[in-house]
């Protein structure tokens, strides 16, 4: 036992040794592996960001609301027809109905706005209807908004979610990038490892000869090139953690000068511990990996 | 402890180094094998450490067929050969004493246990005092100990020793030979491929001759 942690620890401390005796190799190889892996782990903190901007602009229920403001000239009785109408339609869950009193008095209460009110000749609002739909597909929503438009006194009929369902959908595409491009630069970081191992184990021929005829164990000859994978990988994960942090700290002030302009308090969230510790995870491993690949093809040479 | 069973080494194409070789070695004999250049001696030495693996018959190492060694089980067959290579493979990047504690490091010896056999080791061909030196900075002379030193640290059974004489000063090829004579006074089983035949023909039980692969 003691043994074979003296051979880890040796294993170990030769591939720091070598990861510093070419600095600026090492450096270099670093930040290929930090830039490589820093633009997914950057995506994925901004998505994380969007959507949660996206939630806490939209209504707290995420259900479509379609709203329909009838024309001013309308009166009672027109409206109570399309409310009629619009329970008779087969995809409606609920109608509310507002009327332009109800309206008035709202805005009133609104801040700054009762005064501009109390201006106006007469009130400017219409009567209204809030209409919850049964299927909430954009497509089925879609066709109700444009069914409800071309009723007479309809003046205009407005999806309430529509944006929210677009940011939704463009979010989504946003999380296929982002995995592709994990996948891609991942790969592009098992071709670094894969390339730098073969320069060390070039470097370390004469080493590995003499260590098999002297009667070295396969798992000894490799070791150590393990750990340099794995070591170089977790580094260059480390980079790129501290380059999505300083891309953070960086947007953090603009980000909340331009909530401000906005009036919402929305701050930039940094990348979060777990995905951090994913990201140091996923970067040792695939370093990892790369050595494996490397002495695989090394082994098929030697034979 | 050694047995060779009509042993034949070809290499492509269709040149054969060794043709139906049969002799054995009993333990703690000293053999000498002797040959012009090219009889293939170096090959049999390749044969016995599984360097190489016979076209045909048997290598037997302590009962053991090497030929026919997975290639998982041939690092501990090495640990057991001490081996002095032709052209001594030594690291010249590493130490006296580093080179010398490679076997060491490979078989998982605690490290206190071990820089105590390397000195042991080094002592006994004469370069406790040079264990700092690179390589590079020995004599051939000293080189040559050293890789004796290497090959001894383990304390093997069998000491295989290729041409150990070769490209040194007859004084100094007279010290080298002197430590093989100490380790055979201990007990080692030896087999020197050498054209020095002189120098240690004293402790020798056996010489084989090859010409063209055959005794």
């Amino acid at each position: 036992m003691k043994a074979w942690l003296a051979q880890h620890g040796k294993a170990l401390s030769w591939a720091l040794r070598r990861l510093g005796v070419a600095p600026v190799n090492t450096l270099l190889s670093l930040l290929a592996i930090g830039i490589a892996l820093a633009l997914p782990a950057g995506g994925q903190m901004l998505l994380g960001n969007a959507l949660q901007f996206a939630r806490s602009a939209g209504n707290d229920n995420a259900s479509p609301q379609i709203s329909l403001f009838l024309a001013l000239e309308a009166d009672r009785k027109s409206a109570d027809a399309i409310a009629a109408r619009l329970r008779n339609l087969p995809n409606v869950k609920e109608v509310r109905f507002v009327s332009r009193e109800e309206a008035l008095k709202r805005m009133q209460a609104g801040e700054g706005l009762a005064e501009v009110i109390a201006a106006l000749p007469m009130n400017p609002f219409p009567d209204a209807f809030v209409v919850r739909p049964r299927d909430e597909s954009p497509a089925a929503t879609e066709r109700m908004r444009e069914e409800i438009s071309r009723w007479a006194k309809v003046e205009h009929v407005q999806l309430d979610s529509a944006w929210v369902r677009r940011l939704d959908a463009m979010l989504r595409l946003g999380r296929i990038g982002v995995t592709l491009l994990t996948l891609l630069l991942g790969l592009g970081l098992v071709a670094i490892t894969f390339t730098t191992i073969r320069l060390q184990i070039l470097s370390q021929r004469a080493e590995i000869e003499v260590s098999r005829l002297l009667g070295a164990a396969e798992s000894f000859i490799r070791r150590p090139f393990y750990y340099f994978g794995t070591l170089q990988g977790l580094a260059g994960g480390a980079v790129a953690w501290l380059i999505v942090m300083g891309i953070t700290g960086l947007l953090s002030g603009p980000v909340a000068e331009v909530a401000q302009l906005y009036n919402t308090s929305v701050a930039l969230t940094p990348l979060a511990n777990l995905d951090a510790l994913l990201l140091l995870l996923l970067a040792g491993g695939l370093g990892w990996l790369g050595a494996a690949l490397s002495l695989g093809q090394h082994n098929q040479n030697s034979d | 402890m050694i047995r060779f069973e009509h042993v034949s080494r070809r290499y492509p194409p269709g040149i054969d180094a060794l043709a139906g070789v049969s002799f054995s070695v009993g333990s703690g004999e000293m053999v000498l094998l002797g040959g012009h250049s090219g009889a293939g001696k170096t090959t049999l030495l390749k044969l016995l450490a599984a360097i190489e693996r016979p076209t045909s018959g048997t290598v037997l190492v302590n009962g053991q067929n090497v030929g026919a060694l997975k290639r998982a089980a041939i690092p501990y067959l090495r640990r057991k050969l001490g081996l002095v290579f032709q052209d001594q493979k030594l690291l010249f990047d590493r130490n006296a004493f580093e080179n010398v504690m490679l076997p060491l490091a490979i078989a998982g010896f605690a490290p206190k246990e071990a820089a105590k056999r390397v000195r042991a080791a080094l002592d006994k061909v004469g370069l406790l005092a040079r264990e700092k030196a690179l390589p590079i900075a020995l004599s051939g002379g000293e080189q040559q100990r050293l890789a004796i030193a290497r090959a001894v640290v383990g304390r093997p059974g069998i000491l295989l020793a290729d041409e150990p004489t070769a490209h040194l000063d007859p004084e100094t090829a007279k010290d080298v030979a002197a430590i093989f004579h100490d380790f055979h006074q201990v007990g080692v089983t030896i087999l020197i491929a050498t054209y020095d035949d002189g120098l240690f023909a004293a402790g020798a039980s056996q010489r084989l001759m090859l010409n063209h692969g055959k005794l």
